[in-house]
């Protein structure tokens, strides 16, 4: 089939509804005669519920009931279902829907106020008093394995959910052969995702009471209702779960929470629809976060600035359970050593557990950490040899006659970790071309005339994406003509309808506007994954494009019997059957054949043909898509504020075969800008107590455009071999080095001042003390002569 | 608490009377009781901008503000964009040229605060746009496109609105 559309920059079909307000987001939902609600949660980080007082909310005017866990039976009460158990997970805590004694953090639901209305239903959680018995809290994982540290779980032996480890090579033999090691502690502060619509779930009975029908803004329809269906012990044909309109997902709308259990038992208990819709300051207490983590490293390298090996240990602070088992630390392991090859690596990261809210995947899951440690060592290499940054990394890539290239690391499966294709130097060649790296030193000097340091800073980053095993697509042609094509996989704006209407438009030889796409409803296709790890393209993409073929195929063969001629005689045209040679309109189209095949009452289907015109996919997915890249950031710093102005920002990607470069283009620049947040802007702040003192965006800072620069975007195309679109995905490319990028440059900016940065993020007092700090240490050592002997660095 | 004030107001070029509690909030009377559900509610903290409406032609939180306080005004709301066709504004239309939305959550109210702009300026440079685009939280698309679809816009034709 020709591709006429697949590639092109194709407007996408989803946009005329959004843009004119009629979208259907969870909220936006009309269920007949619904009630609304609020969950009162706990106000302590950690504690035992002494007693729970609800009857003055309960005598509120407009409540209909309030829900303690002893109310609402024991599904409310059991722990909830673990969606990725791991064998190293020693302690797999998960929460039970409502607290029923020990609360664990603030936000923790404790009870569900149902009213008429969201305004009654807050006025009466206020009025539900609850007595604590307050006890130790944990915050700092850093300090969470400490002997004398408080327990996060009462009647715990230790904070440690799992200690994981990721070794190949003999690290200490590189280590004692190597020319020289440089040591650093690198640590990344808590963030959160901030999707602009909140989480939400809604549950209706069905009319008989046996089911129940949920809406959840979520990113994993199917795991929900899997993981809804063990946790009810009920079969799973009784639940349908259905994401409408969902605004931003990000990870942690791919998570299993409280809520999803128990709006549908408070429904059922009513027998009427039930809501809640998440507010941004629940959003803040009760929707996972993503990213502290804290690394002491060391990278042994030769004089001439090729890395050997890389060792150190890392504490990942779990928050108080592990919804999703060690998926988002593993993934922090398996990403090394990135698009290096080194001949050892020897990595050990603890879990622990720490009384604030749990942590969960967030755009690029564990890779952003990854990618930070990787890109710090190979800087500090660099700065130790006086190397070139873009140099030392181009002396240290996988070449691209190496693919597939296997790291020596494993995914959870237990498969090695194997990048199937990819031109590292390629992108960095283009990107340094785009960003005019080479007349850099021109754009300091000017820079320094304003009294501005400037700086330029690099990363190169490698991403396992289209994660198997499958994504389901139905496709059919309506009796009309239009097709209709279903896929399992939930949308959360990337642009999926739009992918699939070109693929399936591209197949029968017709215009992307005639193709309607639905989703993420658990009773349209049997099975289903979800939309994370930058995958949906590449499996849901490749499922349809089997769909469609398949459908194709059936209207030529169909077309031919009616015709007389051989299928490959004919194509299709604009709808229309039309003759490779001879005349070409036979009078048939895909209405009339799809109406064929739909049935008439009587009249026997042609011979041979099983009805509907259509067909369904699941595309096997049996390996991972590595797409990679080099971004190039420039800073100006004000050396007298400590402020950061981000002037100029070049991404070169490489996301094998790019299906609609205005949609990738899309998912690059919102990823970029999320990567520049992590490194300038957010942290959630909590005190010793375990009080979120970010609650609000005057506390929690988010970029906007004010702070954004220009971002280039270079697409190199490698194609995957392993899915039949070469495609690899797109989503968390362009925010999982944008943090190493920035700092990067950062640091580069302030060279001179001998300041050094090995965190994130990096607010303006930092700059200022880092800037105090570079001045000391200036100081007090003398410089050291790289190249000769065992040079140790020790990081700020 | 729960007295109600009877207020009158026209949106989207439509007379509306009602009775309200003097704490609903803008936001929730257009969602609920008028069944506007293009304003989005996402902070409730007028920072995030979902929430803008024009009243009297001036961008506004609807988040901020209570429906007591719109009697008397003329609101328009994201549904009064488009033609009574349903055609797209010049706004909208290069909002889907330049992929400037993707959830679609945010948009509403960048596309409100953006017409208010081009309203009263028919031709702005970049800067203001930027910094009229900043008062929104766009966690998808990084704001570059939105920033290029106003410009496109701009100096051709206002919003379109009559």
């Amino acid at each position: 089939m020709a591709t006429r559309y697949l590639g092109a920059a194709v407007r996408r079909v989803e946009d005329s509804r959004l843009l004119k307000g009629e979208g259907c987001y969870l909220d936006d939902l009309a269920l007949p005669a619904g009630l609304e609600t609020a969950f009162v949660r706990s106000t302590i980080a950690h504690g035992l519920i002494r007693a729970v007082d609800a009857s003055a909310a309960r005598a509120l005017p407009g409540v209909l009931a309030v829900y303690l866990a002893e109310d609402l039976g024991p599904s409310a009460r059991r722990p909830m279902p673990l969606a990725a158990p791991h064998p190293l997970l020693t302690q797999p805590r998960t929460q039970a829907p409502l607290a029923t004694d020990e609360v664990c953090y603030v936000g923790q639901p404790i009870a569900l106020v149902v009213a008429d209305n969201r305004y009654i239903a807050e006025d009466a959680a206020a009025l539900v008093a609850i007595d604590y018995d307050p006890l130790p809290v944990i915050t700092d994982c850093r300090r969470a394995l400490d002997s004398a540290a408080a327990l996060a779980h009462r009647g715990a032996d230790h904070n440690r959910a799992a200690t994981l480890t990721a070794r190949f090579g003999d690290a200490a033999a590189a280590f004692a052969g190597a020319a020289f090691s440089v040591v650093e502690r690198i640590e990344m502060e808590r963030g959160g995702a901030h999707s602009m619509e909140g989480r939400g779930v809604a549950a209706m009975p069905s009319p008989d009471g046996m089911g129940i029908t949920l809406w959840s803004s979520t990113q994993a329809p199917y795991m929900i209702r899997r993981l809804l269906a063990a946790h009810l012990d009920w079969d799973e044909s009784r639940i349908r779960v259905i994401a409408p309109d969902v605004g931003g997902g990000f990870g942690p709308k791919a998570v299993f929470y409280p809520e999803e259990v128990v709006i549908p038992l408070a429904a059922l208990r009513l027998r009427r629809p039930v809501r809640w819709v998440e507010d941004r300051r629940e959003h803040f207490q009760a929707t996972t976060q993503q990213r502290l983590q804290a690394w002491d490293v060391e990278v042994a390298a030769d004089v001439a600035g090729r890395l050997i090996a890389i060792r150190g240990r890392g504490v990942h602070d779990a928050g108080a359970f592990v919804p999703y088992g060690v998926l988002l630390p593993l993934s922090s392991l398996w990403p090394f050593p990135g698009p290096y090859a080194l001949e050892a690596l020897d990595l050990s990261l603890d879990v622990v557990f720490t009384n604030m809210v749990p942590t969960s995947p967030v755009r690029g899951a564990g890779r952003p950490y990854a990618n930070f440690v990787i890109e710090r060592l190979v800087d500090r290499v660099a700065d130790a040899l006086a190397l070139d940054r873009a140099e030392i990394r181009r002396r240290n890539f996988i070449p691209r006659d190496k693919f597939p290239y296997a790291t020596g690391m494993t995914y959870r499966d237990g498969s090695k970790v194997t990048y199937d294709s990819g031109d590292f130097e390629a992108c960095l060649t283009e990107a340094m071309r785009r960003a005019e790296y080479a007349d850099f030193a021109t754009r300091r000097a000017a820079a320094a005339e304003r009294g501005l340091r400037r700086g330029i800073g690099l990363a190169s980053y490698v991403e396992d994406t289209g994660a198997g095993p499958f994504e389901g697509v139905s496709v059919r042609v309506l009796p009309n003509g239009r097709v209709h094509a279903v896929t399992s996989a939930a949308s959360q704006g990337q642009g999926h309808a739009t992918i699939i209407a070109q693929i399936c438009a591209d197949a029968l030889g017709i215009s992307p506007d005639l193709v309607t796409v639905t989703s993420a409803d658990t009773d349209a296709l049997a099975y289903g994954m979800g939309t994370y790890g930058s995958r949906v393209a590449v499996a849901a993409g490749s499922s349809a494009l089997n769909a469609a073929a398949a459908v194709r195929a059936k209207a030529l063969r169909l077309a031919a019997s009616l015709l007389q001629c051989a299928s490959d005689d004919l194509t299709i045209a604009e709808g229309r059957i039309v003759r490779r040679s001879g005349p070409a309109d036979t009078g048939l189209d895909l209405a009339l054949l799809a109406a064929r095949l739909a049935g008439t009452p009587g009249i026997p289907l042609p011979d041979g043909f099983a009805p509907g015109l259509e067909a369904t996919d699941y595309a096997p997915i049996a390996a991972t898509a590595t797409a990679s890249g080099t971004h190039i950031a420039e800073v100006e710093v004000d050396p007298a504020t400590g402020a950061v102005a981000v002037v100029a920002y070049v991404v070169a990607h490489d996301c094998g075969n790019v299906l609609n470069p205005l949609l990738v283009d899309g998912q690059i620049l919102g990823g970029v800008v999320h990567g520049i947040g992590n490194a300038l802007f957010e942290q959630m702040v909590y005190d010793p107590t375990g009080q979120p003192l970010s609650s609000n965006y005057g506390e929690y800072l988010l970029p906007l455009a004010s702070e954004m620069p220009r971002i280039d975007i270079a697409h190199i195309e490698t194609p995957s071999p392993h899915n039949p679109l070469g495609a690899k995905g797109a989503g968390e490319g362009g925010t999982i080095p944008a943090a190493a990028a920035l700092i990067s440059a950062l640091e580069d900016a302030l060279r001179g001042e001998g300041a050094r940065f090995s965190k994130h993020p990096v607010s303006p007092e930092d700059v200022i003390e880092a800037i105090q700090l570079g001045r000391c240490v200036r100081e007090v050592v003398p410089s050291a002569s790289p190249g000769g002997g065992l040079l140790e660095i020790a990081g700020g | 608490m729960s007295e109600l004030h009877a207020i009158a107001l026209a949106v989207n070029g439509r007379k509306v009377d009602a009775k309200v509690e003097p704490r609903r909030l803008l936001a929730d009377f257009l969602r609920r009781d008028l069944d506007l559900t293009g304003t989005h509610i996402g902070c409730e903290h007028g920072v995030c901008g979902a929430c803008t409406i024009l009243v009297d032609g001036v961008p506004v939180r609807s988040c901020l503000m209570f429906a007591v306080q719109a009697d008397g005004c003329e609101v328009v709301t994201i549904e009064g964009l488009a033609g009574e066709d349903g055609r797209l504004s010049p706004l909208q239309q290069e909002f889907r040229e330049h992929h400037a939305l993707q959830c679609g959550f945010c948009t509403p109210g960048v596309l409100i605060s953006l017409t208010g702009l081009l309203d009263a300026s028919p031709d702005p440079d970049e800067a203001t746009i930027r910094d009229v685009v900043s008062g929104h939280i766009c966690r998808c698309t990084g704001y570059q496109a939105m920033i290029a679809a106003a410009r496109a816009v701009g100096g051709r034709v206002a919003s379109g609105r009559s």
